[in-house]
């Protein structure tokens, strides 16, 4: 009897094991706690948040899991943008590291002016913000048209950018590698007395907004049916062209609060180097979260998710002293087994298995 | 002579009422492109250098590398494939060679094997999971790109210079042009010169020319990227087309970063950036279409030759800024790729 059960109690753990394994957030959250776990390992304080108190002698709070946080930001925030465009454009766009670029330059340039080292700012930080947001919504504007209006891959569009980007940045600032005054640092580290860094709260807002506007407006189903099918969703009285159009714009307003965070936390703006690869990073965050580089669906969550799980392992890596520039090579390779896992030949050996199963347990509702 | 009957044809064509093929239509563009640039800068930009016969020849012995990188983007791109990992590959050839003929007393042949061979391994790899695996070939390809520049830094930080005396003895040697040249300021007449890089690329080229039109395997390519459904029915095995199509990218990539490392000797993480995007453009502009199926190998040359003299342009007209280069380039991708599209929209309607 007791056997029977214990029988019993393993076929349900083996079957619920499968349904978790089978759920869409399965990959992005076991491979974080796979990360965290190895992390552990490697310095059991890993875990530890602590309140010290910065060189101002305000209190900040100090600890790797909140550097993470940090330094998520910027990619958490583009992530977002890039399920949308994937989603209704089934295609990525590459230029996002270049845009960042220019909207720093951009920043830069409206807070300095031609001075390399000014004692207060030229202008409002909003003004500045305004600004920087515009820039990355006309970048993100220029790629919805070639990809809407003309029909161009979404890659091949944004080649374009990619190349010319970080040369308009570099432009945009007049040459100059200017340094901004200190206040303008809030937005990048802390504001003075306040413990928590600040772009985790705009990480947060910008995490709320969204879920929000997926939840009240028609944006998610919309960008589903395009990217699922343009034509189904034209006859059905969409206008795909301006659902991808408005995916572009999107991502650029993403790039453009990116771009300001990243352009606070130094205070300054190196357009050739400044975020390198990350166009690499969001592209892994989107694959890793569940989400089908191909388009149609999107689930934002496991995006968000996976945005977090490669800021773990880029700092995993830092801290095993791997060379920054060697950093890609991990990524790549996790991007391939992550892509080739999906394809319909490694699918289909692994669906018919289950189909079968199904078929003789007298359940047969699997289906692709 | 080839240009002229290529124009006769066109001629005829135009008064037929017939409409050109597009990528005839685009070639023609380019090579007149090409030589309008090059007969204004002569005319306009003269004094500084632009009416020399060397700096014609410079022109190939600056672009001999990327000549040969882009026919391999061409024959992926006539097959409705994409490959943005050159530069990478490039870069990890570069250095890779550098560090074992200063430190394992590689040769001449050693070193060419081993480019040739980083080459046929991406070319291999990236083919296998774009063609069997049916991969997105932009995202197989962005991968190796970075995996490209990673093993870069996980080989040599720095960078590096070629420090092996037969190597670089090779390397330096010139062809002299036989009553070709220039009279300096000081009324002696040098000869030009010409790299041996170059002679290689426009083997090279001839030899592209030739597999495109002539052999079953260059056919299929173009029955591939323009349908590849009817060439399934035609009988052609698509994916090992594909898989073949990459193949010849990567052994044409290792071609061509030796050729870089032969002409620039250095090495280092950020080397040939961009390289890629430049070969892209370059058959773009060449008249090769992104959709798959159309495309011509000497379009690919012109397409080099006229994104070089238009940034020779750009230099010399006297810009200090670094930056216009690199936009320039972006602004004549934009304008070739519109181009197309607009062809393409055209066509279907």
């Amino acid at each position: 009897m007791t056997r029977n059960n214990n029988k019993l109690d393993t076929d349900r753990f083996a079957s619920v094991l499968k349904a978790l394994s089978r759920h869409r957030m399965f990959i992005p959250i076991a491979f974080l706690a796979f990360l965290l776990l190895i992390n552990v390992f490697i310095n059991p304080s890993f875990l530890r948040v602590s309140l010290g108190r910065d060189s101002t002698g305000s209190p900040v709070l100090i600890g790797n899991l909140i550097n993470i946080l940090n330094n998520a930001t910027e990619l958490v925030i583009l992530t977002i943008g890039m399920t949308l465009v994937t989603a209704s454009s089934r295609g990525q766009d590459i230029s996002i590291g270049a845009t960042v670029s220019i909207v720093g330059g951009v920043i830069m340039r409206v807070l300095c002016g031609n001075e390399t080292q000014p004692t207060q700012l030229h202008a409002p930080i909003l003004v500045a913000l305004l600004l920087g947001c515009l820039a990355g919504i006309a970048c993100g504007a220029f790629n919805g048209i070639l990809v809407s209006k003309f029909n161009i891959q979404p890659m091949v569009a944004t080649l374009i950018l990619f190349t010319a980007g970080r040369s308009i940045g570099s432009m945009a600032m007049g040459g100059l590698k200017p340094k901004a005054a200190a206040s303008f640092g809030y937005y990048g580290n802390f504001i003075p007395g306040f413990p928590v860094p600040t772009p985790i709260l705009i990480t947060i807002g910008a995490i709320v907004v969204t879920l929000f506007a997926l939840k009240r407006t028609n944006l998610s189903l919309y960008t589903r049916a395009v990217g699922i099918n343009d034509k189904a969703s034209s006859l059905n009285g969409l206008n795909p062209a301006l659902i991808k159009f408005l995916t572009f714009v999107i991502l650029g307003l993403c790039v453009g609060i990116a771009g300001f965070v990243q352009s606070s936390r130094v205070q300054t703006v190196n357009p050739y180097t400044i975020v390198p690869s990350i166009e690499m990073d969001v592209i892994l965050a989107v694959a890793l979260g569940g989400n089908s580089l191909g388009g149609g669906k999107f689930n934002m969550t496991g995006s968000i998710v996976g945005a977090y799980t490669i800021q773990t392992l880029t700092s995993m890596l830092t801290t095993l002293n791997v060379n920054t520039n060697a950093v890609p090579v991990f990524k790549a390779v996790i991007i391939i087994i992550l892509v080739a896992i999906q394809t319909p030949m490694l699918k289909s050996l692994f669906v018919k298995k289950v189909t079968l199963s199904n078929l003789t347990a007298g359940a047969g509702k699997e289906r692709g | 002579m080839n240009y002229r009957k290529h124009n006769l044809s066109f001629w005829s064509k135009l008064k037929r009422g017939e409409s050109l093929t597009d990528s005839v239509f685009l070639l023609t563009i380019t090579v007149s492109l090409f030589i309008a640039i090059y007969a204004l800068s002569i005319i306009f930009l003269g004094d500084k250098g632009f009416s020399k016969i060397q700096m014609f020849f410079n022109l190939f012995n600056e672009n001999a590398a990327l000549i040969v990188i882009a026919c391999g983007l061409s024959i992926v791109m006539i097959t409705g494939s994409i490959d943005i990992s050159v530069g990478g590959s490039t870069a990890l050839i570069c250095t890779a060679c550098i560090v074992c003929l200063n430190n394992y007393n590689f040769n001449f042949v050693t070193t060419l094997i081993l480019a040739l061979g980083i080459g046929l391994v991406f070319g291999a790899v990236q083919g296998f999971l774009i063609a069997y695996l049916e991969m997105q070939p932009f995202i197989v390809t962005l991968a190796g790109m970075f995996l490209g520049r990673g093993l870069v830094a996980l080989v040599e930080v720095n960078q590096i210079q070629v420090d092996n005396a037969g190597f670089e003895m090779l390397s330096g040697a010139r062809i002299l042009i036989p009553f070709l040249g220039d009279i300096n300021k000081k009324g002696v007449f040098i000869q030009s010169k010409l790299e041996y890089g170059v002679i290689v690329a426009i083997i090279i080229v001839c030899l592209m020319f030739w597999i495109l039109r002539k052999t079953n395997l260059g056919r299929s390519f173009y029955a591939v990227g323009g349908n590849s459904h009817s060439a399934l029915l035609l009988g052609i095995n698509v994916k090992r087309t594909r898989f073949h199509a990459h193949l010849l990218c990567g052994l044409l990539a290792g071609i061509g970063g030796f050729l870089y490392l032969f002409h620039t000797r250095s090495g280092s993480v950020q080397q040939a950036t961009g390289l890629e995007m430049d070969a892209i453009a370059a058959s773009i502009i060449g008249g090769t279409l992104l959709t798959g199926g159309v495309g011509n190998i000497f379009g690919t040359l012109f397409g080099v030759l006229t994104s070089g003299i238009v940034l020779l342009v750009v230099t010399a007209i006297g810009s200090q800024d670094p930056w216009w280069p690199q936009i320039t380039r972006a602004a004549m991708l934009c304008f070739f790729i519109v181009l197309q599209s607009v062809i393409c929209s055209r066509k279907k309607k």
